[in-house]
């Protein structure tokens, strides 16, 4: 401390904000962040919005530009209603992981809040997008904005063109197949750059202007069509089985027009990029709660934060960590801020104040002091799952009382399965891991045989895990949309996953249109 | 430092193009919904924005998901209190607690009732009714806008700026803070020029030395002080005023007399308040001209037609005497499309259908584009009279208008229900007039 705590040394006071507080204050976190903590973030651009903006950000699923589809409408709707009958409160801020970071911070907010906001945001989740290795490998954040910006004028356009029922209708077989239109194991393709799709919009119309209906007229050569029946390779190119549904409908599908492979790429690239949060809850908000709250206190006790605001925040903080007990009526899962935010304080705590138990379940960090290191390491390396199954603590459990159900369909009663003591830890850590790991948690449905010189039927394969089937209505309603873009017969074969037997087989012929 | 961009003043409702895809994805359920929703209560519910459920149809978003039950699965919750392992807990009816943190609780969110606008009601309640022929007098509700000089503005496009106006602001601004004239310059070059050629004393130096200074002083100010500043400009202001392209009239004619009831009066005046609220939806441009008639006729306003409660004999034909006198005082039939709608219980004195028929036939129908004509019937009397031609007096005698003039339009109102299905009938936009011709 450099100087007595005065009245000049605050960064702000009263609950109004303006800009050079709003910067004055950014400028102040940031630098203990970079001192303290070591962070490392990518530059920031603050956005002031309303709470009628904050909606809308809220219905095209948080990013500044998106291209127009009626279910956005269906969401706003939805989320104005809550909203005004006072159901839900807006966030007092949306981030966006792109280069430079965008941070939305409602106007409504006080200072202080603006304060707690900026360390959550800007600082906290920023770092964890520049860092994470999911991030870094899955998501472009330098490119994300342009690209939207050409979805969003590409599908304009193509609404211009063909109308809006056909690209609506592409949209909606498309957006049915989001969650499998990722890969999830392998390394997705770069974005292209403005200039590739330039040149590819080019190829596109000079395929046009140059076509001839008069190729079509020519007898197929009778060598090529044997040819493709001895070549394996042909359908080995398929490369099959494959995970990426929208990806495998985008290069393979016998009918669809080159514009309407380009906004199946488009909804995939944009569910490609999502992909990554969804794996990071806990961690991400864990991240930036943990941040938020080392970095007002650390303010705090510089003196540059007043005692009523640092209250404010504090008040506000203990809302957002809030977690009832599964008995409690408002209970509604596991909160991930809460969650995030008491491991990673449980590192910090391992690392300086270890106990016995520490020692003997984290002899790499017990005693080290080094809990910023361990941290820092911890936000770049891992995902909720790896991160709970690495650093869940017994004291933790038995914090959070925490206790594992059995559910069997056809028994009567659940199970408890294990509970915080001794035996347990081990089997609570591994299952709550289990929950947030998403690749085992979602459908695992993947192509795996096409009939190309036949009938065209689309073969594809759900491994059933745990017994756990589909959903008949939407699965129903899925397959149509599947058929819609591949244009022939699509079947969906429940295969269990330890046996190997089919436990049933729906084929779009059985479903009406 | 962060950049800062305020975006409040952003333009609002960027997701108002998702929405009306949305409504308009919905459209024929929406449509129905609200009817459904009006016919139940009361017309002049229309007005006023609806709270309708969420359709199920069309907007639905299938995704894989996994089902709800079935399989095994472990769920693992905070805050345990007493249970140790192997506990056998009871399953609740469905999944209460414990399915809370089981995947793909998301059905809720297709489960919800979201308010449409007044707007969006009128307009799916009111689609595809129309006031027929309205193309005979070109009666277009394309609204010509004139720019229409109105003063200035401090904003405009370079085009339109001001020059006088613009001059007055920066004589006036060059005056209020004295920025040095021309001649004052030159007055002082003037005497420069008389010292340098005068033989050289010191008090000549001087004399330049101090002139110089008072030149490059002025010279300074003129260059601070612009000749035309920005906030000078002024622009001719336009305002857009809307030039009517055709005008039309609605004569609405309710029987009040004693013979109509409590339940007939409620009956015409929800068709009327039905007629009135799609005027004014779909027309701005329409005049109403409102006549209620008992033995005699006369003309009232929108509040008295709708809330007054005067009765008496019946004479049918005054009303459309009075209807004959305002078109011939106020609406030359060459310069306005004229509709009319009657309602009434059908009793007419004895001699006056004829006079009616007379009236109609020889001077209405001819500077009508459009005549209607609702008959309110008793519940018990509308099987007998659903379907044949026979019926009241007055429904009689307008039967031969309906042969002979394919404008007119006569139909039956029993029942509250009964009233949108003949409001459509009557105003649907493939007019019956067209289908009969």
């Amino acid at each position: 401390m450099a100087r007595q705590a005065g009245k000049s040394d605050l960064l702000f006071s009263g609950s109004d904000w303006d800009f050079t507080k709003l910067s004055r204050t950014y400028d102040a976190i940031e630098a203990i962040a970079v001192e303290e903590l070591h962070l490392d973030t990518y530059p920031v651009q603050m956005e002031i919005i309303s709470s009628q903006q904050m909606l809308d950000a809220y219905s095209s699923v948080g990013m500044p530009l998106m291209y127009h589809h009626w279910s956005f409408g269906k969401h706003f709707l939805y989320q104005d209603l809550l909203y005004r009958k006072g159901g839900r409160g807006l966030a007092y801020e949306l981030v966006i992981n792109s280069n430079p970071c965008i941070v939305y911070l409602m106007e409504e907010n006080t200072m202080a809040l603006q304060a707690l906001v900026t360390a959550h945001a800007a600082l906290g989740h920023n770092h964890f997008f520049k860092n994470n290795h999911l991030f870094k490998q899955w998501t472009d954040a330098g490119a994300i904005l342009s690209y939207l910006d050409f979805a969003k004028s590409y599908i304009a356009r193509c609404e211009e063109r063909h109308g809006l029922a056909t690209v609506e209708a592409v949209l909606d077989s498309t957006h049915a197949l989001m969650e499998q239109g990722v890969f999830r194991y392998r390394r997705p393709p770069k974005l292209s750059s403005e200039r590739q799709r330039e040149g590819l919009r080019e190829r596109l119309e000079y395929e046009e202007r140059s076509y001839n209906d008069l190729w079509r007229t020519l007898p197929p050569s009778q060598q090529r069509v044997n040819d493709k029946a001895q070549d394996p390779k042909w359908k080995k190119s398929l490369n099959l089985p494959e995970e990426n549904l929208l990806y495998f409908l985008e290069k393979n599908s016998p009918i669809l027009d080159p514009w309407q492979r380009e906004i199946i790429r488009i909804v995939r690239v944009i569910a490609q990029y999502f992909y990554p949060q969804r794996q990071t809850q806990v961690m991400n908000e864990g991240c930036a709660t943990f941040v938020h709250y080392t970095l007002m206190n650390m303010l705090f006790d510089r003196g540059r934060i007043s005692e009523g605001a640092m209250l404010e925040i504090l008040r506000n903080h203990s809302n957002v960590i809030f977690q009832p007990a599964f008995d409690d009526p408002r209970f509604s899962g596991i909160n991930p801020y809460a969650l995030g935010l008491d491991m990673m304080q449980e590192i910090q705590r391992i690392s300086t104040e270890p106990t016995a138990e520490d020692r003997d379940w984290f002899p790499n960090i017990a005693g080290r002091g080094n809990w910023r290191e361990v941290l820092l390491d911890a936000w770049a390396e891992h995902r909720d799952e790896s991160f709970i199954r690495q650093y869940l603590s017994p004291a933790l459990i038995r914090k959070w009382r925490f206790f594992v159900l059995g559910d069997v369909a056809d028994q009567p009663h659940f199970q408890v399965a294990s509970i915080h003591n001794e035996r347990g830890y081990e089997k609570i850590r591994a299952a709550l891991a289990h929950s947030y790991d998403v690749g085992a948690n979602r459908p695992d449905i993947q192509v795996v045989d096409v009939d190309l010189l036949g009938d065209r039927h689309l073969r594809l394969q759900h491994k059933v895990n745990h017994g756990i089937l589909l959903e008949d209505a939407s699965r129903d309603a899925t397959l149509r949309h599947i058929r819609r873009l591949w244009g022939y017969e699509v079947s969906l074969a429940a295969v269990d996953a330890e046996t190997g037997l089919t436990i049933h087989e729906r084929s779009t012929s059985q479903i009406a249109e | 430092m962060p950049i800062f961009i305020d975006r409040r003043l952003n333009p609002k409702d960027k997701s108002l193009g998702n929405r009306q895809r949305f409504v308009r994805r919905a459209r024929e359920e929406l449509k129905r919904s609200i009817r459904d929703q009006i016919r139940i209560g009361r017309i002049a519910d229309v007005d006023a924005e609806h709270a309708v459920p969420m359709p199920e149809r069309g907007t639905g978003e299938p995704a894989f998901n996994n089902a709800r039950n079935g399989g095994r699965r472990q769920h693992i919750l905070p805050g345990n209190r007493h249970f140790s392992p192997g506990d056998l807990i009871p399953k609740p009816g469905q999944g209460v607690g414990a399915g809370a943190s089981s995947p793909g609780n998301t059905a809720s969110e297709d489960d919800f009732r979201f308010v449409l606008s007044r707007e969006e009601v009128l307009d799916l309640f009111f689609e595809d009714l129309e006031l027929p022929d309205m193309v005979k007098l070109n009666l277009k509700e394309i609204l010509a806008f004139k720019p229409r000089r109105a003063g200035f503005a401090a904003t405009g496009s370079p085009t339109n700026i001001n020059v006088g106006r613009t001059m007055r602001n920066s004589h006036g601004r060059r005056i209020a803070l004295r920025r040095p004239k021309q001649e004052e310059l030159d007055a002082i070059l003037e005497e420069i020029a008389m010292l340098e050629l005068a033989p050289s004393s010191e008090a000549a130096h001087q004399r330049i030395a101090a002139l110089r200074q008072e030149l490059d002083r002025l010279e300074r100010r003129r260059r601070r002080i612009a000749f035309v500043d920005p906030v000078d400009i002024r622009f001719n202001r336009f305002d857009p005023q809307p030039v009517p392209n055709a005008n039309a009239v609605m004569f609405c004619l309710m029987d009040v007399s004693g013979s109509m009831g409590e339940r007939e009066k409620d009956l015409a005046k929800r068709f009327f308040v039905l007629l009135h609220l799609f005027l004014k939806r779909r027309y701005d441009r329409i005049e109403i001209v409102f006549i209620r008639h008992t033995h005699e006729a006369q003309e009232v306003d929108e509040e008295t037609f709708f809330n007054c409660t005067q009765s008496g004999g019946t004479i049918v034909s005054t009303a459309l005497e009075e209807m004959h006198r305002i078109i011939r005082q106020r609406y030359p039939p060459s310069e306005w499309n004229i509709y009319a709608a009657q309602a009434s219980d059908g009793d007419n004195s004895v001699t006056d259908s004829e006079h009616c028929i007379a009236l109609l036939d020889g001077k209405l129908m001819r500077l009508c584009q459009y005549f209607a004509y609702v008959e309110i019937i008793d519940k018990r009397e509308a099987h007998i009279f659903g379907t044949t031609e026979n019926g009241t007096s007055l429904w009689r005698a307008y039967s031969a208008i309906d042969l002979k003039w394919s404008n007119f339009q006569m139909s039956r109102i029993a029942t509250p229900a009964d009233i949108y299905p003949v409001f459509r009938q009557l105003f649907g936009k493939q007019p019956a007039v067209l289908k009969r011709a």
